[in-house]
């Protein structure tokens, strides 16, 4: 089982050009204590779209890899995404879902994958063919470097060790989120 | 299979009318749920090499999929029926927190001749909801009324950053054909 803070800060490592998307709760926090960043758009609301947010700027900047973190309850919620990710297959974008198998916002109450669901599974069957699970820390530096390769569309299932962490808050100003965002995009 | 000639006959000049409003405010992605209504305008959408389309499989990913081409600043359009305005209400949220601009075209079911009951609790609320949710709503009864309502609510959407929504009418629309 990887430890999500540790994994999250190897694979924002040296970011370069990566444009991130944070999905509610945990992932937001996560992202955050990686380091704040202009170009990191944090959710905070809206469960459900993180993974369509990517999509959408990753069709709009192919020259920027964009990666998503988002946690297992926020996919679950919007499992839909992975077929209509499928059908633009946009190779600069990565799905990054931080897998505790647990609501860790609301109590740790067990998700659907903590009862046996396969988000990997159920996105390769959506269309996106090279969707993997992994646990073991050997597998973040070549996540890293494909996230940066902009090769194909990555959709990738952490699996977290289970218990909560610290929370650390960034910005929660969506107006502010978004101009900051969009700024540093054009600068 | 219907000949190409047949499918262009299928769509109304009203819709020639919103994608050429489309093309002069340079939407460059249009996600949609199908409805019938909308049926001749995602045909030119698709056509169109200009315009990038998404088949969404629930209303909601357009309101994400919108957020993510504005922030990479491409402008978008979603096309829906008044069911779908009932998916997205919480994802509403998304775009009001942060102030995105957010376009809306809504075929009407549920308010006019309608055949279905079911279609009646949504669509006769489809108006309250997106007012509810803070939107700017617009609404287009007459086929000569369509250009002129697109181009306000898309310029509404995009010059304020407001979420602006175009209730095209089951009227204008007109019947569907139950006897084939």
């Amino acid at each position: 089982m990887l430890e999500r803070r540790e994994l999250v800060r190897s694979l924002l490592e040296d970011r370069g050009e990566m444009l991130v998307v944070a999905g509610l709760g945990s992932p937001v926090y996560d992202v955050a204590a990686a380091g704040d960043h202009p170009l990191n758009f944090y959710t905070w609301g809206a469960m459900g779209s993180a993974a369509m947010i990517g999509l959408g700027l990753a069709l709009a900047r192919p020259d920027r890899p964009v990666a998503v973190f988002t946690g297992d309850g926020e996919m679950l919620m919007g499992m839909g995404a992975f077929a209509t990710i499928a059908q633009h297959r946009p190779p600069n974008l990565a799905v990054v879902v931080l897998d505790n198998g647990q609501y860790a916002e609301t109590g740790m109450q067990t998700t659907a994958t903590g009862h046996g669901t396969d988000l990997a599974a159920v996105a390769r069957g959506c269309g996106l063919g090279g969707a993997y699970t992994f646990a073991s820390e050997d597998g973040i530096e070549p996540l890293r470097r494909e996230i940066h390769a902009r090769r194909e569309t990555s959709v990738v299932v952490a699996k977290i060790a289970s218990g909560d962490v610290p929370r650390t808050l960034p910005l929660k100003d969506g107006v502010e989120i978004k101009s900051r965002f969009v700024s540093a995009l054009a600068a | 299979m219907e000949t190409r000639e047949e499918q262009d006959q299928q769509v109304h000049d009203w819709q020639r009318d919103i994608f050429a409003v489309f093309r002069d405010a340079g939407v460059g992605h249009v996600g949609y749920v199908p409805d019938g209504g909308h049926k001749g305008l995602i045909r030119l959408c698709e056509d169109d090499t200009d315009t990038a389309t998404t088949v969404l499989t629930t209303e909601e990913e357009g309101i994400g999929l919108a957020a993510g081409l504005a922030l990479g600043g491409i402008r978008t359009a979603l096309l829906m029926q008044s069911s779908g305005v009932g998916n997205c209400v919480n994802m509403f949220s998304l775009a009001e927190s942060c102030r995105f601009p957010l376009l809306l075209l809504v075929t009407m079911r549920g308010e006019w001749a309608e055949f279905i009951p079911w279609q009646v609790p949504m669509g006769s609320r489809t108006e309250a909801v997106l007012k509810t949710m803070g939107f700017d709503v617009f609404r287009a009864r007459r086929a000569d009324e369509v250009r002129g309502q697109t181009a306000a609510a898309l310029d509404q959407a995009y010059f304020s950053n407001r979420m602006a929504a175009l209730l095209l009418s089951q009227e204008l629309i007109g019947r569907k054909n139950w006897s084939k």
